[in-house]
């Protein structure tokens, strides 16, 4: 085991923010190739009509989860090491119905609209002077929602450990479910985009 | 030279500059997105890449907490001493909030954004928004859904990048609990707010 290289101490904090500015060219660079830097490409999405964003994200989750799979399994990489979010399941999917609503009445997420900002959208810059307005918010709120924040606190867990399936059968069935998801994006968008007009 | 004089200039300038960004835009005309599939195994690579270097992933709205942690520091350090979210991304203060990951990361993502905006011509001034509504209204629905996002993505501990991207590749729990529920909260409204965008 040798992955992931900083864990190993293979360079210190300096040099992490080095790959950090890096990793986020390639990061920004292919989210604008994508569209996901125009409002109107992203919510798209949501009405139908062009379903490339869900299509972009979803052929990235399985990349990535291949990858490190792979990488796993031939025992290359220790994936205990690498970092992930505690699950506290009530409110994150409370988070996540809000940011829902954010999505499609502000048109971006925080990543994209910084691509948006980049590319010169002017509804990008007002969305990120939301997002800013909004952490104010929720973090004068902070100390009397705590309670609430720390809800079914589970801890570091994982699909496959959760339900007590092997990890290779979780990854082999996120994938099915994402190429059924791509073939019924393009029946949808054919559908809606003749419908509309738009979609191109 | 005068002040008058100075303001005339740089008004001519910007005529200048305008008209030679509209003669750019008709002589290259934006190209038409890639093939989503290439962009997606491309974007899985990099968050490959943040996993295999760093052993983390991708991340955004943390970087608006970091801002905004420090500016309430600044302006009402005692305040922001007292309360654990800023303190979260203030840290103990031996080194500057402004050296994390999250924070540099942004920073290349704004500068590969603009790249391939540059090489492909969609670098351009416009607001995105559908036919019925006017600059101003898209303006405001932009601040309300981005403070809704600011919001959300606290109480998520992480948004469409830290979380789906991210935690959705690692297979974490939480992450795919969230991602269900942005596209369930984003396609409940989608019909309400339906005027904003078609």
């Amino acid at each position: 085991m040798m992955l992931p290289f900083f864990k190993f101490g293979m360079f210190g904090d300096e040099i992490s923010l080095v790959i950090a500015f890096i990793i986020g060219i390639g990061f920004g660079f292919f989210l604008e190739r994508g569209g996901f830097g125009s409002s109107k490409k992203l919510v798209a999405q949501f009405y139908l009509t062009d379903m490339t964003v869900f299509k972009v994200m979803f052929t990235a989750i399985i990349t990535a989860m291949l990858g490190v799979f792979f990488l796993s399994s031939i025992g290359l990489m220790d994936i205990s090491l690498i970092t992930i979010i505690p699950t506290r399941l009530v409110p994150q999917i409370v988070g996540g119905l809000v940011l829902g609503f954010g999505f499609v009445i502000g048109g971006y997420c925080p990543g994209t609209s910084v691509v948006g900002c980049a590319t010169g959208k002017i509804d990008a810059i007002f969305f990120v002077i939301g997002v800013l307005f909004g952490a104010f918010i929720i973090a004068e709120l902070f100390p009397y929602i705590q309670g609430f924040y720390n809800m079914t606190s589970m801890g570091k867990v994982c699909m496959p450990q959760y339900f007590n399936i092997p990890y290779g059968i979780v990854v082999f069935a996120v994938v099915v479910l994402a190429v059924a998801g791509f073939a019924g994006a393009t029946f949808v968008e054919k559908k809606f985009a003749n419908k509309s007009g738009e979609g191109k | 030279m005068s002040e008058e004089q100075k303001v005339n200039d740089s008004e001519a300038m910007d005529k200048t500059v305008e008209a030679e960004l509209d003669s750019h835009a008709v002589k290259h005309p934006p190209k038409p997105y890639s093939n989503p599939y290439l962009v997606g195994i491309g974007l899985g690579i990099v968050l490959l890449l943040a996993f295999v270097i760093m052993g983390r992933g991708l991340g955004a709205s943390g970087a608006a907490n970091t801002v905004v942690s420090v500016a309430v520091d600044k302006v009402a350090h005692e305040h922001a001493q007292n309360n654990l979210f800023y303190q979260d991304y203030l840290g103990d203060g031996t080194t500057s909030p402004f050296k994390s990951w999250l924070v540099f990361e942004i920073l290349g993502v704004i500068v590969g954004g603009f790249l391939s905006g540059i090489l492909a011509h969609r670098v351009r001034k416009e607001t995105g928004k559908g036919p019925r509504i006017s600059n101003k209204s898209r303006y405001i629905f932009a601040v309300v859904g981005g403070a809704l996002m600011g919001i959300g993505a606290k109480l998520a501990s992480g948004c469409t990048s830290g979380q789906a991207l991210t935690g959705g590749a690692l297979l974490n729990l939480g992450s795919w609990a969230f991602m269900l529920s942005v596209f369930a909260g984003a396609y409940i409204l989608a019909y309400f707010v339906r005027r904003l965008w078609i």
